[in-house]
């Protein structure tokens, strides 16, 4: 099993009458909301608990690309893995990833993941989101019936840039360079290992399995709502003749762990409950522009969770309900390692996107639940997949003898 | 009104060995020949304006690819090829040189088209249509706005618009609203490459090239495009006259179809 600790990077300190007073937490939410000095606070907190986490030996940590959003700070997440790059030495660096039909040209994403790989000795999984339609389409501006086609080129200029050992021309519909050299190239050849985050659309189960990049389904509804949709992930696998590896997979999952159930729901529930009723409400008329799916898809009818009126009733479960209906997996250790058990064997994914910080969680509670869970519950999943132990294919390859970089700050046990 | 009955056929542009489909044209009516092509939202079932248009004018309505059984949209990259394309079928149908009209998206094409080829097109008649920008009256999200938000956006008279949109629709049936998501998918999609996220395509730099007499028609009370932009237009195209209709919003075509037609009419009759 591979665990990435992962923080979506919310805005914390969202109004208790946001729901009444905006519409959307995304796209046109208005930047008055934003505190740059209190970011400063936020932003450093966040990071902090990333090279936690690389020190309490979760296997990634992980940090993606949102724009325009108050639950997700990362408009550029190559800048935070840049930092964190330099002060852990050991976890992958899951960079989930770049939108990259939103860079212009792509071969700056060739440039900066090549960057992050050598820095970091060879540690980057490189992660290539088409992008939601909210990021890529209402905020950035990319027509959305064009989106699709704009990634594949970028894609394709981006893997032919890595492999070549000359300058090439490029001659792109959207992208036309006369020399394409990628200086520098990264560690990991001819490519760091690759995942793509998904939400449904037919076309990214073929493109992963075709490739061998791990799916990654990144997905806040929890893992009984994911069910259909990683069954048909497999499905598709089985058709096209490939192997079953777990690793081809992944899957993200708020997580919550305390001493004991009791417990979890004392510390916990105010914060889940700012994430499900802030930090999730989107205006649907974002969702998903005319376009952005393909007909195929839509005519499948497996669309992701903001297409779904449900996904705004979430905010009104109580405790209770979210942890039944498996939205979230909270309480003891042991009852977590349980529910863990079933989202892994059930999804049948060998890489788990552990979403520990929640909503406006203090730090404090953000590190009890990320040190008890890789104490008391990683542990107990290590052998999850046994016959698939020595399946190298989806994981990084770090260089041997790569320089040990200075003792992260959350290791001296400053900040604790 | 008369009992006309809008026929559809499909027509093929010529061009089949390359791939392209053929399209479908919505045609009614006696008299002389009319292209008129439609706006975002296609043509409505028993479209008022089309019939109405209908009573003086063989109207020929051409489908663009991602409307109705239009195939094809996905060789139409931006407002080059979806222009290109118009010209082909107008082209195909062998009317080149008729009064040439056009409706929001359909009157940006049709604009388009008048400036690439200020010869081919004699008298045009633009119907609120997109095309400019202008940054103190930006045109409103269309791309960004759920069903039950449009009659107000779209209609002076909101009540009517909601009888006229939701007209043979059960959004309570799974099924029906499965297919309506497919049909507005394919269509805004196709709208998508040429309106969004600004539906600016250059047209302005464009517009002096038009050598057609133009109407420029409005809806007093658009509140998708102002009708400012009606200035801005018959600013830009030199024999242009511009006509804004009282108590009608942006799809004025399907409120005041009366007065519409009537307007059309003396241009097309006057030669």
């Amino acid at each position: 099993m591979k665990f990435t600790w992962f923080n979506l990077m919310p805005w914390p300190h969202l109004p208790e009458d946001f729901r009444e007073k905006h519409r959307s937490v995304w796209v046109d939410i208005p930047s008055s909301l934003y505190d740059p000095k209190k970011g400063h606070e936020v932003y450093n907190t966040y990071l902090d608990q990333l090279e936690y986490a690389d020190s309490l030996g979760y296997d990634g940590i992980g940090v993606n690309e949102h724009h325009a959003n108050a639950y997700g700070l990362m408009p550029s997440p190559n800048i935070m893995a840049a930092t964190l790059a330099r002060r852990t030495s050991r976890a992958a660096l899951v960079v989930l990833g770049n939108s990259i039909a939103l860079y212009n040209p792509p071969i700056r994403v060739a440039e900066e993941f090549a960057m992050l790989d050598v820095i970091s000795g060879g540690r980057l999984v490189a992660g290539f989101p088409v992008g939601t339609s909210m990021d890529t389409n209402y905020a950035y501006g990319t027509v959305p019936a064009l989106t699709r086609e704009k990634y594949a080129e970028a894609h394709e200029l981006i893997m032919r840039a890595w492999a070549a050992d000359e300058p090439f021309a490029f001659n792109g519909r959207y992208t036309q360079m006369r020399y394409v050299n990628c200086w520098p190239k990264p560690i990991q050849a001819p490519r760091p290992p690759v995942f793509i985050p998904g939400g449904g659309s037919i076309e990214t189960y073929d493109f992963c399995i075709e490739n061998d990049y791990a799916y990654s389904y990144l997905s806040f509804t929890g893992y009984k709502r994911a069910q259909l949709l990683m069954d048909g992930f497999w499905d598709r696998v089985d058709e096209m003749g490939a192997d079953r590896s777990p690793y081809r997979a992944g899957f993200a999952q708020t997580i919550c762990v305390a001493e004991t159930d009791e417990e979890a729901k004392e510390l916990y529930a105010e914060h889940v409950n700012y994430f499900f009723n802030r930090c999730l409400h989107v205006y649907p008329g974002y969702g998903d522009a005319p376009g952005y799916r393909t007909i195929k898809t839509i005519k499948k009818g497996a669309l992701s969770q903001y297409t779904r009126s449900s996904l705004g009733a979430l905010g009104k479960l109580t405790w209770e309900e979210l942890v039944a209906d498996g939205h979230i997996i909270a309480g003891s250790p042991e009852t977590v390692v349980e529910k863990m058990k079933e989202l892994i064997t059930g999804l049948k994914v060998g890489n788990i996107f552990c979403l520990l910080h929640v909503g406006n969680m203090t730090n404090e509670k953000t590190r009890l639940s990320t040190r008890l869970f890789a104490e008391e519950v990683m542990p107990k999943l290590q052998n999850m997949w046994p016959e698939w132990e020595h399946d190298e294919r989806f994981w990084i390859h770090p260089m041997e003898d790569a320089r040990q970089t200075s003792v992260p700050l959350a290791a001296t046990g400053g900040a604790e | 009104m008369n009992n006309l009955t809008i026929e559809s056929r499909m027509v093929d542009i010529g061009t089949q060995d390359r791939g392209r489909a053929p399209v479908e044209v919505c045609e009614a009516g006696q008299g002389p020949d009319l292209v008129f092509l439609h706006g975002a939202g296609g043509l409505m079932p028993n479209d008022r304006f089309f019939l109405a248009l209908a009573e003086q004018f063989r109207v020929h309505a051409p489908l663009l690819p991602g409307y109705g059984n239009s195939e094809g949209e996905d060789a139409l990259k931006d407002m080059l090829d979806t222009t290109l394309h118009t010209g082909d079928v107008i082209d195909a149908l062998g009317l080149t040189g008729a009064p040439l009209v056009g409706h929001s998206m359909g009157g940006m094409i049709a604009a388009e088209l008048a400036a690439l080829a200020p010869n081919d097109v004699g008298q045009l008649v633009l119907i609120a249509p997109a095309g400019l920008w202008l940054d103190e009256h930006p045109v409103e999200d269309l791309f960004a706005k759920l069903p039950f938000e449009l009659p107000a956006l779209l209609f002076h008279d909101v009540a009517l618009g909601e009888s006229l949109m939701t007209a043979g629709m059960d959004l309570e049936d799974p099924e029906f609203l499965a297919e309506f998501l497919i049909i507005s998918a394919r269509r805004l999609g196709m709208a998508g490459k040429i309106l969004f996220p600004i539906p600016d395509r250059g047209l302005s730099r464009r517009l002096y090239r038009i050598k057609a007499k133009t109407l420029i028609l409005w809806g007093a009370n658009d509140k998708l495009i102002n009708p400012i932009y009606g200035d801005a237009f018959a600013a830009g195209i030199a024999n242009s006259a511009l006509k804004v209709i009282p108590e009608a919003g942006h799809l004025v075509n399907q409120e005041k179809p009366a007065a519409l037609v009537d307007a059309i009419a003396t241009l097309v009759n006057a030669g």
